[in-house]
């Protein structure tokens, strides 16, 4: 059997992804150091067999830091995609499946906050909530609802009319019922890819807010922070910034391999 | 004209929408800015005075109504850490960002639409195949990253500029440019992988199509039906896409300054929001949207010439 080439992305960003989940998963159990823990004597200490990635400016172990920081970045994009995209998909089902004056108001009001940067929208609820890992969530949840209400609206007003949605509607199918049973999982394959690409999104939001030190707060380990505070010591110990941006590169290049895979499947 | 004049309409409501939206959500915010803005030197009379002065006892529709009456005339309030107006702080870091983010579009159309060209016209050679996988790695560095290993790279290594030495624009025009040279590539590599992917895309399946064939009947040869009829119908998709990743670019801006040590409105953006001075930041928010919208209304207009097809809708 041949692989065809999105079948190449499909394995390679599979395989990816799966190896980064089971390190954060090993992460939460067990790190070769304590994340946290100070250690002068190993201050800027180079890479080499004892500490992998080498030591920051507190002499903490970089690779037990990565491990348990890109379990947080996973923690709050997950929790970011589970608000934006069920919220998101509920919103876009009922506007999409009625339509009317409600539906109208509604997509202005989501143009409006679409023309909005979505890290900026973020850094405005930050600026009114406070920072920390929560509130960080709640805000891009929140800016991610837009997108995917305008995504399931268009699939649903594509499906309303359909004739086997007005045969369920003749059988005596309630509402919710042909949203959520007939109409969603014919829009699913559109979802799921939004999903993906919604996740590396948030991914990348909550590593530059976290960059910009308003994401998530010390001592949470977070690789967005990791590399803003590298900078100062970029010249003497480089090693400090390549790692934690190396693997915020490989998380988002799996998750854009795996859905540039999953669309040659659907 | 009917699509201009319905663009239009939805040009003005959307900036209306986009005011509402940023007056009231500083709203919410409790605390009373009169207190805030006298800090320790508050006493009962003197925040009276002020909230007086403020047309803080006003009705909440009438605020906004002359706040979006002030802001329209370059009035944006006053900073409470700096006590200086927001708009003479704006003023002079405006251009910068704004500079900063034209380069970066510069470079992503110039890179891409090349790119693209050469990649589709060339679809089975390895450089092709080299430029592709190398897109799909591009398109996974946030500009942040870009930045650091830039400064690395070039600041450090070969020092090729000095990292941390901006130059104002009022002072040397020329290394102002140079010095936002290589924050704009790493806005711009990331979407120009993006946009080179999407328009080598979709030039290769609009080839598919039968008016390609005719042309080609028609004793055309690849350049011409490339150049006269394929390009400007490939390009639609693309300008869609340009317009809609302004925003990031605004905000990779935005994120950028923090990397270079660029005095822009975004660095002005994260020190105001951790010193809790809202009307800068209410004012930059506005600012920022305010840019995205009218690029995305000169896109849709644009996109009008492109494509006659959506006029008629």
């Amino acid at each position: 059997m041949k692989l065809k080439k999105r079948d190449y992305s499909f394995y390679i960003g599979a395989v990816l992804t799966a190896l980064i989940v089971l390190l954060v998963i090993v992460g939460i159990f067990y790190t070769p150091y304590d994340p946290d823990a100070m250690n002068p004597a190993d201050k800027f200490a180079g890479v080499s067999l004892r500490h992998l990635m080498g030591c920051d400016n507190f002499g903490r172990d970089i690779f037990s830091r990565i491990l348990k920081g890109t379990g947080t970045t996973l923690l709050i994009a997950l929790c970011t995609i589970g608000i934006g995209a069920g919220t998101g998909t509920v919103l876009g089902a009922v506007t999409g499946y009625y339509g009317g004056v409600a539906d109208e108001i509604l997509m202005r009001f989501n143009d409006a906050v679409l023309a909005f940067p979505s890290i900026l929208v973020a850094l405005v609820f930050i600026s009114i909530m406070g920072s920390g890992k929560y509130n960080v969530i709640i805000a891009l949840g929140i800016v991610f609802i837009p997108s995917f209400a305008r995504i399931v609206r268009g699939e649903f007003i594509h499906y309303r009319n359909l004739d086997y949605v007005q045969s369920a509607k003749l059988m005596g199918a309630g509402a919710v019922r042909i949203m959520f049973v007939h109409i969603l999982p014919n829009a699913w394959p559109v979802l799921l890819s939004s999903v993906i690409i919604g996740f590396n999104n948030a991914v990348l939001a909550e590593a530059s807010m976290s960059f910009l030190g308003i994401g998530v707060q010390p001592p949470d380990a977070s690789l967005g922070r990791m590399l803003s505070e590298s900078q100062a010591f970029l010249f003497s110990a480089p090693w400090c910034a390549l790692f934690p941006g190396l693997m915020i590169v490989l998380l988002i290049l799996g998750f854009a391999l795996l859905s540039e895979g999953l669309k040659g499947r659907y | 004209m009917r699509y201009v004049v319905k663009k239009s309409v939805t040009f003005i409501l959307t900036l209306l929408l986009v005011s509402l939206l940023a007056f009231f959500a500083f709203q919410i915010i409790p605390g009373d800015p009169a207190i805030k803005m006298l800090g320790t030197q508050a006493t009962p009379e003197k925040i009276a005075a002020l909230q007086d002065k403020l047309g803080l006892n006003r009705p909440m529709p009438v605020r906004y109504l002359s706040w979006l009456g002030d802001f329209f005339f370059g009035d944006m309030g006053e900073s409470y850490s700096y006590h200086m107006s927001v708009s003479s702080m704006l003023a002079g870091k405006l251009p910068i960002t704004l500079t900063l983010t034209l380069m970066s579009f510069i470079m992503i159309v110039a890179g891409a639409v090349p790119l693209g060209i050469y990649t589709a016209k060339h679809k089975d050679k390895p450089v092709t195949k080299a430029v592709n996988v190398l897109n799909q790695i591009a398109m996974s560095v946030p500009p942040f990253f870009m930045g650091i290993l830039f400064t690395y790279l070039f600041g450090i290594v070969l020092r090729w500029f000095t990292p941390g030495g901006f130059v104002s624009y009022t002072s040397n025009i020329g290394g102002f440019i140079g010095y936002l040279f290589f924050p704009a590539v790493a806005i711009a590599v990331p979407k120009l992988a993006m946009a080179t992917k999407m328009l080598q895309g979709s030039l290769l399946s609009e080839m598919q199509l039968d008016y390609v064939r005719t042309a080609y009947s028609r004793g055309n040869r690849t350049n011409g039906v490339l150049y006269h009829h394929v390009l400007k119908n490939a390009m639609i998709p693309v300008v869609t896409f340009l317009g809609m990743t302004l925003a990031d670019i605004v905000a990779g801006s935005i994120i950028i300054e923090q990397v270079f040590s660029i005095p822009g409105l975004g660095r002005l953006l994260i020190t105001s929001i951790s010193n809790r001075d809202y009307p800068v930041v209410q004012a930059i928010i506005v600012c920022i949207a305010v840019i995205v919208i009218i690029i995305n209304y000169v896109v849709d207009i644009v996109y009008q010439i492109l494509d006659p097809r959506v006029r008629g809708q």
